[in-house]
């Protein structure tokens, strides 16, 4: 620890000029800060454990124990729930964007970012970007385990990428959300008691696992037009059949929806937070 | 000399419930190539002004500039040649050591094949070579701080902010700690360190300001602080509290001020060092005290902080989560030596 330090003779690299610059730093930072949260994750059991066993858990207990008590017609129950799972287990999911960025705020991390000369955006594109990976590593195994337990989807390869494109997105719109609550939280378990009042609503009052005509009349509405069950029947009908197109539209209106609205809330949250 | 850092009525409150005037028109300057300690106990401020300086935060007036670069207007070039180390280790406990280093030379947007260089060379430099590939969560306190300080160094910062950079280690780790900062002034560098131990600013900082309730109270360098202050410090140990009371009845004869009654120890300042130490122990010899220690020593700046502000700079520490526990029986006594200290100020004991 006594060897003499060089002296500061060249400093990082000049800040970025130009539009063009500009935009490569921010892609730049972008895959460092996504680089970084996607190793994170493969070093936190309980992360990968969140994102691989509880979801498969969900599959085993609604295709085996609550399954046989649900009655959908036209449809073998498995073929029915597990556009929902999929569209349950992405939504979990972001949650881990809250809990995530309030943690980088507690511990200071965020902190030395702002004193850094990166992309501001980085942050927050870096931890959505890393959650839509996970999500494409999840829904890869969710695709396995169902088939594995009998699903069988009935249109086709093209229709069954696209109900998975539509998950992702969605997913990704509510990351963002995610990220204003995570940055609005004091601390991390603030964060995920914040986050799963809003959840369970949306995934379990919804057309996920159970069909909605056999809920109460006055909470027939909210279950059947809620974003989670809208993106759920559009994935239900691209994957085993159906009326597409105005779910299909109603899913990519609420994600366009979210974007526009929680990014900037996000990037607000961001750069107001002290 | 220019100057690296230029600091100008800088004032910054923080409104929520209850307001909070962190700075209330703050100025210093630091010269290039020296270290300037900001001092001063938990909530003075020290925080907010590195926080302005490494343009995480706006000032709500007054202006602040980084080798001549404005903070809130040319924010990202002055990021691009500061380092800040904060208070709290502020590295990924998921990366190792490595990882970390690479991430934030990465975010430097330094060339990849100097990113690993200087990782290797940093990890090597700050003894962390053989954990170097291990994650964090093994790391022990002194070895975060260790690599957080390699972490505000992979641009090679030319000024390097340091917020509180010992609190809470081990006397080792705070000496090997030292040793860095002084070997990278010695290689040109700038540093603003905050503190609150006196020591560690009379050690590593060639010039001083003394923060308190969001003013700056004094500064200068450790030397004329200590001149201002007057002059020495006779202190005299005695066996029993009632030699210690009579013992400061009787140095208050000596001089124009008057003595510290503190448990069985009395300090007084004098003037004249050689001749308060001979007039205090023939007045102790008339008396048939026998003191058990008597010693002449120079002020120390927990002296000067007691005078600046009628405190001690340990009075809030208590409060803190890692108050240095090795510390407490020092700062107890100090704590009610500055108590004590007040009505001596105002004159009301004599």
């Amino acid at each position: 620890m006594t060897t003499a330090i060089a002296a500061p003779t060249l400093s990082g690299a000049p800040p970025a000029t130009g539009i063009g610059g500009k935009l490569r730093w921010s892609i730049s930072d972008t895959l460092t800060i996504t680089r970084r949260n996607l190793l994170a994750l493969t070093r936190i059991p309980e992360a990968l454990f969140f994102s691989t066993v509880q979801p498969i858990m969900f599959v085993l207990l609604f295709r085996y124990v609550f399954g046989g008590a649900i009655n959908t017609p036209g449809t073998d129950y498995v073929n029915y729930l597990m556009p929902g799972i999929f569209v349950q287990t992405v939504a979990f999911g972001a949650v881990s964007t809250s809990i995530g960025l309030a943690e980088d705020l507690q511990k200071g991390l965020i902190e030395r970012f702002r004193a850094l000369p990166m992309a501001r955006s980085a942050v927050l594109t870096g931890r959505t970007t890393a959650d839509l990976v996970r999500n494409v590593f999840v829904v890869i195994i969710m695709t396995a385990v169902g088939f594995a337990v009998g699903f069988r989807p009935t249109t086709g390869v093209l229709p069954y990428l696209g109900g998975i494109l539509l998950i992702l997105l969605f997913a990704y719109s509510l990351s963002w959300g995610f990220a204003v609550i995570g940055l609005s939280a004091a601390n991390s378990e603030t964060a995920q008691v914040m986050s799963f009042p809003l959840l369970f609503p949306l995934t379990f009052i919804s057309s996920a696992f159970v069909p909605v005509d056999k809920m109460p009349s006055w909470l027939q509405g909210f279950a059947t037009y809620q974003p989670v069950s809208v993106t759920v029947s559009a994935c239900r009908a691209l994957m085993i059949g159906g009326p597409t197109a105005s779910w299909v539209v109603q899913s990519v209106a609420w994600t366009i929806g979210f974007l526009v609205i929680l990014i900037p809330l996000a990037v607000h949250r961001y750069r107001t937070r002290t | 000399m220019p100057y690296a850092i230029e600091v100008e009525h800088i004032k910054k409150t923080f409104k929520g419930k209850r307001e909070v005037r962190a700075l209330d028109g703050v100025s210093f300057s630091v010269e290039e190539g020296t270290v300037f300690g900001l001092l001063g106990p938990n909530g003075s401020g020290k925080t907010t002004a590195v926080r302005i300086l490494t343009t995480i935060l706006q000032p709500d007036s007054g202006s602040a500039r980084v080798l001549g670069h404005d903070v809130c207007k040319k924010a990202g070039l002055v990021r691009s040649l500061i380092g800040l180390a904060g208070q709290y280790a502020a590295v990924d406990e998921n990366l190792t050591g490595r990882e970390n280093l690479v991430m934030v030379g990465n975010l430097n947007h330094l060339n990849k094949a100097v990113v690993g260089g200087r990782a290797k060379d940093l990890l090597e430099q700050f003894n962390l070579a053989d954990a170097g590939d291990r994650p964090l969560k093994t790391y022990s306190g002194g070895m975060r701080r260790r690599l957080d300080l390699a972490a505000a160094l992979v641009a090679r910062p030319t000024v390097l902010f340091l917020d509180e950079p010992t609190t809470g280690l081990d006397p080792q780790s705070r000496n090997d700690l030292w040793e860095v900062i002084e070997s990278l002034v010695g290689g040109g560098t700038t540093v603003l360190l905050t503190t609150q131990y006196l020591e560690e600013a009379d050690r590593l900082a060639s010039t001083l300001a003394v923060l308190d309730h969001g003013h700056v109270i004094a500064d200068g360098t450790p030397a004329e602080m200590k001149a201002d202050l007057g002059a020495t410090v006779l202190e005299v140990g005695l066996s029993n509290l009632e030699d210690a009371r009579r013992t400061g009845a009787v140095l208050d004869t000596i001089g124009p001020h008057s003595p510290m009654v503190n448990g069985t120890v009395v300090e007084v300042t004098v003037d004249n060092g050689p001749q308060a130490a001979m007039l205090g122990l023939r007045a102790l010899d008339r008396e048939g005290i026998v003191p058990t220690a008597f010693t002449l020593r120079e002020p120390s700046l927990d002296d000067v902080f007691l005078s600046l502000t009628g405190h001690s700079t340990v009075e809030e520490a208590h409060t803190q989560e890692d108050g240095g526990s090795p510390r407490r029986g020092r700062r107890g006594r100090r704590l009610r030596a500055a108590e004590e200290a007040l009505p001596i100020a105002t004159g009301e004991l004599s």
